[in-house]
């Protein structure tokens, strides 16, 4: 699979969001180099604010500039926005409604051998707990650029989580982004996985190696956990009668936990989750992680035999 | 006296469209704080003791300093004004309806169900406030991201912020303190309410932040420091916070917890408590 940077995508996307429209303000703590907010910095440092190791503060400016009209995208790595700046969030973005697009690179366990401290794990579920925000997980640089683009003309806070590592292509070629409506990858009749950021492409190498078996495996690529899309999820239960949901994030409070809220409301049917256990991982290669914490297309085609074996 | 608020109205977006003189202010401070506590001991609960010390400060603000229109909350060139200590929403309350933003009738709704008045200030809410607050050391960061904005646009307004002295020992403060200096902010003037007194005591026995005015100028501040309820004096630090160019201005307005009522005056226990309705009389007569 060809693989590609997000974050530098969504660093591209910056600048030629910048072009369009002057209202685009940027501001990041530091970590502009990581993040990529760097191109846009270089291309409009007017509109470019380096608040330094000062993240709350960050939070809490870019809540101002909207207050006052400016359409902010605040960036940094996810662990230091969303855990370390929660209230910051809560009270001066969530609340107040404003129109602030906190894009958070570095999201997961795929940062690597920086180990637990940089391996945000809990900000889905952090985000999700926000009212009035949007939350997102883009399956590839693709998608990346036209969520960007979506967000900054969609007014109202929202968290988009992205990823140090490349990774791969699932839409080769240009495809059309809806917020809140989930994308339907792969037909399938046996059973579905629904899958956010990362694990999309795993999802789709699983399901490649259970046709083999016989098995006909749907693929959800669900990049909006907020809102969530209800109908899809519902029709994939009733129509294939199991759901593995998987995604690179603790088991409690992501995606796996509002996909199962739907499914016991509307559509109960067996499922089974890939996520990570109720502890933090460690340092080492992002790929050797992926093994090590079972988030690999083998963790996702033993999941869907589970639940097929419970249907 | 306040009946010319309409009137004046039309001034409002050359200056200020009250333009009290400091007797007038002192007038008008003295019947905020009859509000705030007839309000909150209507109410059953909230926080008189930093409502009062800060009366004086809001009715400088309100009725004389800010370039506001009540008509017209969202006035794009108004002189913003955050309440960063959320908790005194009263008399923030107080003032903007004396200025015309609500019906004065409507302070009696304080902290009631389906009431604009909430308990803490939200921008939500209530017409004329700016931001939600409440959870403590986060204004003087929304203030930056205002007066940046302004620079962004061009504008001519200027932004306050009202902070109190327990917030400050908030790490965020400090945070947005190096960054006013570091963004060349000079649009910008914070007002700390320092009556001495937190939640639980006082602020030179829990987290001292002496000498304060010294670490406001090491963060890059121009400091003023004034007798916060002195009206002349606040409405003269305005000007002067105004005029500075190059770098921020931090008011640091000495005040008495409680202010104008004895048995609230530098008294701990009326931080965050409600005078029962026998004190409010009390407090309301002293206040006449």
């Amino acid at each position: 699979m060809i693989e590609a940077s997000t974050r530098e995508t969504y660093g591209k996307t910056l600048v030629e969001l910048g072009r369009q429209n002057k209202d685009i303000v940027v501001l990041d703590a530091d970590l502009s180099p990581s993040t990529m907010t760097n191109f846009f910095a270089r291309e409009f440092p007017e509109r470019f604010f380096n608040c330094g190791l000062q993240e709350q503060n960050m939070i809490a400016i870019a809540a101002g500039l909207a207050a006052s009209g400016k359409i902010v995208f605040a960036s940094t790595f996810a662990v230091f926005v969303v855990c370390r700046c929660f209230d910051q969030l809560r009270l001066c973005i969530s609340q107040p409604n404003l129109n602030v697009k906190i894009v958070a690179t570095h999201g997961g366990i795929t940062v690597g051998e920086d180990g637990a401290s940089h391996q945000a794990i809990e900000d889905l579920a952090l985000c999700c707990a926000l009212p009035s925000f949007t939350v997102i997980v883009p399956a590839d640089a693709t998608e990346t650029a036209e969520a960007i683009k979506t967000v900054s003309i969609n007014h109202g806070p929202c968290y988009v989580r992205l990823s140090r590592p490349k990774t791969p292509i699932v839409y080769p070629e240009r495809y059309h982004f809806t917020l809140g409506e989930a994308v339907t990858m792969r037909q399938g009749t046996d059973a579905t996985v629904i899958a956010t950021g990362i694990m999309v492409a795993k999802a789709l190498q699983a399901s490649d190696i259970l046709a083999k078996q016989g098995i006909d495996c749907r693929v959800i690529n669900m990049h909006t956990l907020k809102p969530l899309d209800e109908p899809i999820i519902v029709k994939a239960a009733s129509e294939t009668g199991a759901i593995v949901v998987a995604e690179e994030h603790l088991s409690q409070g992501g995606l796996g936990s509002r996909v199962a809220q739907t499914i016991t409301r509307e559509k109960p049917v067996p499922m089974e989750f890939v996520n990570l256990d109720d502890s933090y991982a460690s340092s080492g290669k992002a790929d050797e992680l992926l093994q090590r914490y079972g988030l690999t297309a083998r963790d996702i085609e033993e999941s869907v035999k589970a639940a097929v074996k419970r249907k | 006296m306040l009946n010319h608020s309409k009137v004046s109205l039309e001034s409002t977006h050359q200056g200020n469209g009250f333009n009290l003189s400091a007797a007038e202010l002192q007038e008008i401070a003295k019947k905020l704080r009859r509000h705030v506590i007839t309000m909150i001991a209507t109410a059953g609960s909230g926080h008189p003791g930093g409502s009062l010390s800060a009366a004086d400060i809001i009715a400088a603000l309100y009725f004389n300093v800010l370039r506001h229109n009540p008509d017209d909350p969202q006035w794009p060139d108004r002189d913003r004004f955050i309440l960063s200590k959320g908790h005194a929403a009263p008399i923030l309350y107080a003032a903007l309806a004396e200025t015309g933003y609500f019906p004065v009738a409507e302070l009696s709704t304080l902290r009631k169900l389906d009431s604009r008045l909430q308990g803490h200030a939200d921008r939500n809410f209530t017409p004329g406030v700016e931001m939600s607050a409440g959870s403590l050391g986060m204004g003087l960061s929304f203030a930056i991201g205002i007066a940046l904005s302004a620079k962004l646009d061009s504008k001519n307004y200027h932004t306050y912020v009202l902070l109190s002295d327990g917030e400050c020992e908030e790490g965020q403060t400090w945070e947005a303190a190096l960054s006013a200096d570091q963004f060349n902010l000079d649009n910008i003037t914070a007002i700390v309410d320092y009556n001495g007194i937190q939640l639980s005591g006082r602020i030179s026995d829990i987290m001292n932040l002496e000498p304060f005015i010294q670490k406001w100028q090491a963060f890059g501040w121009h400091t003023i420091d004034i007798n916060g309820h002195d009206l002349n004096k606040i409405l003269s630090a305005c000007q002067e916070a105004e005029k500075m160019k190059g770098k921020p201005t931090v008011i640091v307005a000495r005040t008495i917890k409680g202010k104008g009522v004895s048995f609230m005056e530098n008294n701990v226990a009326f931080h965050g408590k409600a005078p029962t309705l026998e004190e409010a009389e009390r407090a309301l007569k002293e206040l006449e």
